[in-house]
């Protein structure tokens, strides 16, 4: 049976809760936004400091404008819009480089680009026998990644351009919708898709080298 | 038929259900009839699997304090 409290209460439910004065309620919804709000924010302001002073003064605004909230655009896709237009009001007033205007992925979203080294692949284009995909193994349902895990997937992470991890950040790791991530960093539907393309692949391949070595150290 | 480079280019457009229909019908036919194909695929959906389990959602102990702090100043003048 489906316990009713594991599951995450929606955004909605939680912004009901803090207009009744429900002090945990906000707790988990700074909790589930924070993060990304700092990325998201230093993307603009290019200054770890100057990111936290903005997110932190993004909360106190949705404190304050949170009854005229409606919840006509979705409660993410409103907190960010604050984030972000503060973001570059900063930004713009410290005079700082803002790499967010019309295009700033496009750079990593064309040019070009294998998702596997063209060496795994005879000249026809199907797999060399050598080095084709094998199986990982399954992961149960209620997995929870080792730390060895999520430093393989962060060093991958690590690697990408700002706009390719961004976006598998939003879309794989936070689960967000594609629209709410073309939303967030104004970017177009098929720029996102490309640049998620491009991480997952990078993303698979640092683990297909991580499993394959565990394979070699266990023998 | 699609060749075996062409598809793990295509695969995040499938997952994602971009692809229009004929594509997506000659995309699953060569997965049914390529082992290595079969896998990566089932690779790229693992490490989405995978990449949705190491979110760590936490916040510094200081901007905790400071968060709530201003929540109860919110909540004492309403």
């Amino acid at each position: 049976m489906e316990n009713e409290q594991d599951r995450p209460q929606t955004d909605l439910a939680l912004v009901e809760a803090i207009k009744s004065g429900d002090e945990s309620a906000f707790q988990k919804l700074v909790e589930r936004y924070y993060n990304s709000m700092i990325r998201i924010a230093a993307l603009y302001v290019r200054d770890s400091a100057v990111a936290e002073d903005v997110t932190q003064e993004t909360w106190i605004a949705v404190l304050k404008g949170l009854d005229k909230f409606e919840g006509r655009s979705s409660f993410k896709t409103w907190l960010f819009t604050i984030l972000t237009n503060r973001a570059k009001t900063r930004a713009g007033r410290e005079d700082r480089y803002v790499p967010l205007g019309p295009g700033w992925e496009t750079e990593d979203a064309t040019g070009e680009f294998d998702a596997v080294s063209a060496e795994r692949f005879v000249t026809d284009g199907d797999w060399n026998s050598a080095f084709m995909p094998r199986k990982w193994e399954e992961f149960p349902e209620d997995y929870t990644a080792s730390r060895e895990l999520r430093t393989v997937i962060e060093g991958a992470l690590a690697t990408l351009p700002a706009s390719q991890a961004e976006v598998i950040r939003l879309r794989d790791i936070q689960g967000w919708p594609s629209d709410e991530v073309c939303n967030v960093l104004a970017i177009s539907e098929t720029n996102q898709r490309v640049l998620l393309h491009r991480a997952r692949s990078k993303v698979r391949a640092a683990l297909e080298r991580y499993f394959a070595g565990e394979q070699v150290d266990r023998s | 038929m699609m060749t075996c480079k062409e598809m793990v280019e295509l695969v995040t457009l499938y997952l994602e259900g971009a692809l229009p229909p004929e594509d997506r019908a000659r995309f699953e036919l060569h997965m049914g009839l390529c082992h290595g194909c079969a896998a990566y695929i089932e690779q790229m959906r693992q490490t989405i699997y995978l990449a949705g389990r190491i979110n760590a959602e936490s916040i510094p102990d200081h901007v905790e304090i400071d968060l709530l702090n201003a929540f109860r100043e919110w909540k004492s003048q309403r």
